[in-house]
């Protein structure tokens, strides 16, 4: 991590403090319905607000996607080589596979990021707001945390393989 | 009733209620009763001083959530909701309310509702882009409406009656606010919008002003006697117009949106919102500007921390009196540290967001309490 990181955060913060004023807001397309109006194809332009998007390097982006009763929040994990690559993969899958226990994470990102959140009015009206923006900056920062240490630890234990693999052709 | 912790004395009495959002509230015109939205449900509470509120009806008709609830100056409750159907409540004598449906002809949810200040007849805005104004009809013994369709081209927000019972504004998500005339045959006399400086004729459903403001207007009120009306829109500002001069517009402090306005006095206005606690503002010779914070919480760190770039940690660290590398390690990694969860619990009355202010008490023509009611299933009472 380095000093460049706190204006991102920030920056992130900001933007999601005032993307989330979100409303109870019921369908005017669909009778009886109330869906988050970002997710849904629609033809009511007024209801969908000016997407957002940070970026730190091309690596480390964040894409905010405000509506009238929902975010959309999309992240792009730093990859930097192959295995972060998979490393990555394999960790937001097993994150998106429990979404339900996660409340505001979407099942699948958004093409070209590696997590999505969707926070609805529901979750400001049962969460703080600012809890809520808390979560996710912490999450940003711990994931690139925890993807270096997964990191680490695979290269450790490929070298114990190597190693015991190899003993094996030594006299 | 619980009194809140904080210095600032402007906090009066916080009940909390119920754990699901409350979107509206209402109090009768005695302040003997309390009307609050609770999921799909309206429940009555009685009111008396320094007891807490007391349950005794539960509306429940509705099978969505309730969007709005009003009180008319006789007592009865309209509420309106989701499920596109509204319906007043005729209080009868042993407590109970006697549902009655009003026949709104919308096929979307019904969003915001009030009553006409006589009492007669109400508006209700929709997500249907109409307004149904609904007024009773003896012949046929119930609540039947007119529309207001053009030229609205999304969900009604929000709407306000002028004193005169006919001019009716209204905001919504197309981020216009528009006054309609709400003049209805046989109820309403010529005589109440005689001289009015909006216009001369008032046909029902006439268009008689409007302005763009390009953002959700989330509320809208008439000053009646100054035949003015103030916004709150999406993009943190309240606005005041009149029938003659352009928009005075004032920029939120914090830049969070506001829901709710109401009209302290003629120069004054307090609005509440996302930023959690009542703001005041008032118009000097310059035009409109902040006054003063209700009730703001002193230490909201968790963004002071990353807003402050950490400063009152690093000044802390200078008096250790370790060796240098380790003080400059630690200097890093602390700068490094940010957004961090403070426990700091939240000191405003209200938890989460304002969404709807109604003036409580008044003393000689100002308004001295208002109360509100939040996300957080709390009605908080403010004094001015």
């Amino acid at each position: 991590m380095s000093q460049s990181l706190r204006p991102y955060l920030t920056a992130v913060r900001y933007s999601l403090e005032a993307a989330l004023t979100l409303s109870n807001f019921s369908s005017q397309e669909v009778e009886r319905h109330n869906r988050p109006e970002v997710e849904v194809p629609n033809t009511s332009a007024e209801l969908l607000l000016q997407p957002m998007h940070i970026s730190r390097n091309e690596n480390e982006q964040v894409l905010i996607e405000p509506s009238v009763n929902s975010v959309r929040m999309s992240l792009m994990v730093k990859q930097a080589d192959e295995i972060e690559q998979i490393l990555v993969h394999k960790f937001t899958r097993f994150l998106e596979q429990r979404a339900e226990a996660f409340y505001i994470l979407r099942r699948v990102p958004i093409p070209g990021y590696s997590i999505s959140f969707l926070i609805t009015n529901k979750h400001t009206e049962s969460m703080k707001t600012g809890k809520l923006v808390d979560f996710i900056i912490e999450f940003m920062e711990d994931v690139d945390k925890e993807i270096s240490e997964i990191k680490l630890f695979l290269n450790a234990r490929a070298r114990f393989v190597a190693e015991a693999y190899l003993d094996e052709f030594v006299y | 009733m619980s009194f809140s912790n904080s210095k600032d004395k402007s906090v009066v009495a916080v009940y909390k209620l119920v754990k699901a959002p409350i979107y509206s509230h209402c109090f009768s015109q005695d302040k003997s009763i309390l009307a609050v939205t609770c999921e799909t449900d309206c429940l009555v509470y009685r009111v008396s001083n320094n007891t807490p509120p007391v349950l005794f009806a539960t509306l429940k008709d509705h099978d969505k959530t309730i969007t709005a609830v009003d009180i008319s100056i006789h007592g009865r409750i309209v509420t309106c909701s989701q499920d596109r159907n509204a319906y007043v409540w005729e209080p009868l004598s042993d407590g109970t309310y006697k549902p009655t449906l009003v026949l709104l002809r919308i096929n979307r949810a019904a969003t915001s509702v009030t009553w006409a200040p006589n009492g007669y007849k109400f508006a209700v805005g929709s997500s249907a882009r109409i307004i149904a104004v609904c007024y009773y009809e003896h012949e046929n013994n119930w609540w039947v409406s007119k529309h207001i369709k053009k030229p609205i081209k999304s969900t009604i927000n929000c709407l306000s009656w002028h004193a005169n019972g006919v001019l009716l504004a209204a905001g919504g998500t197309d981020g216009f606010m528009r006054v309609f005339s709400g003049f209805i045959k046989g109820l309403d006399s010529k005589e109440s919008v005689a001289g009015s400086p909006w216009g001369q004729k008032f046909p029902f459903g006439c268009l008689i002003r409007e302005w763009y403001q390009g953002s959700y207007i989330h509320d809208v009120e008439w000053r009646s006697q100054m035949e003015r009306i103030a916004y709150v829109a999406h993009d943190g500002t309240l606005n005041v117009v009149d029938y003659q001069s352009p928009v005075q517009s004032v920029n939120a402090p914090e830049g969070l949106p506001y829901r709710s306005l109401v009209w302290i006095n003629d120069h004054e206005i307090v609005c509440g919102g996302y930023s959690c606690h009542p703001v005041l503002f008032s118009e000097a010779s310059e035009g409109w500007k902040f006054a003063k914070n209700l009730d703001k919480s002193d230490n909201n760190k968790s963004s002071a921390l990353t807003a402050s770039g950490n400063a009152d940690e690093l000044s802390g660290n200078n008096d250790e009196s370790s060796t240098f590398g380790i003080s400059a390690l630690r200097k890093f990694k602390e700068l490094d540290l940010k957004g961090k969860v403070s426990t700091d619990v939240q000191e405003s009355a209200h938890e989460n967001a304002i969404v709807e202010l109604r003036p409580f008490a008044e003393s000689n023509g100002q308004i001295t309490q208002v109360s509100s009611c939040g996300l957080d299933g709390k009605i908080v009472i403010y004094t001015i």
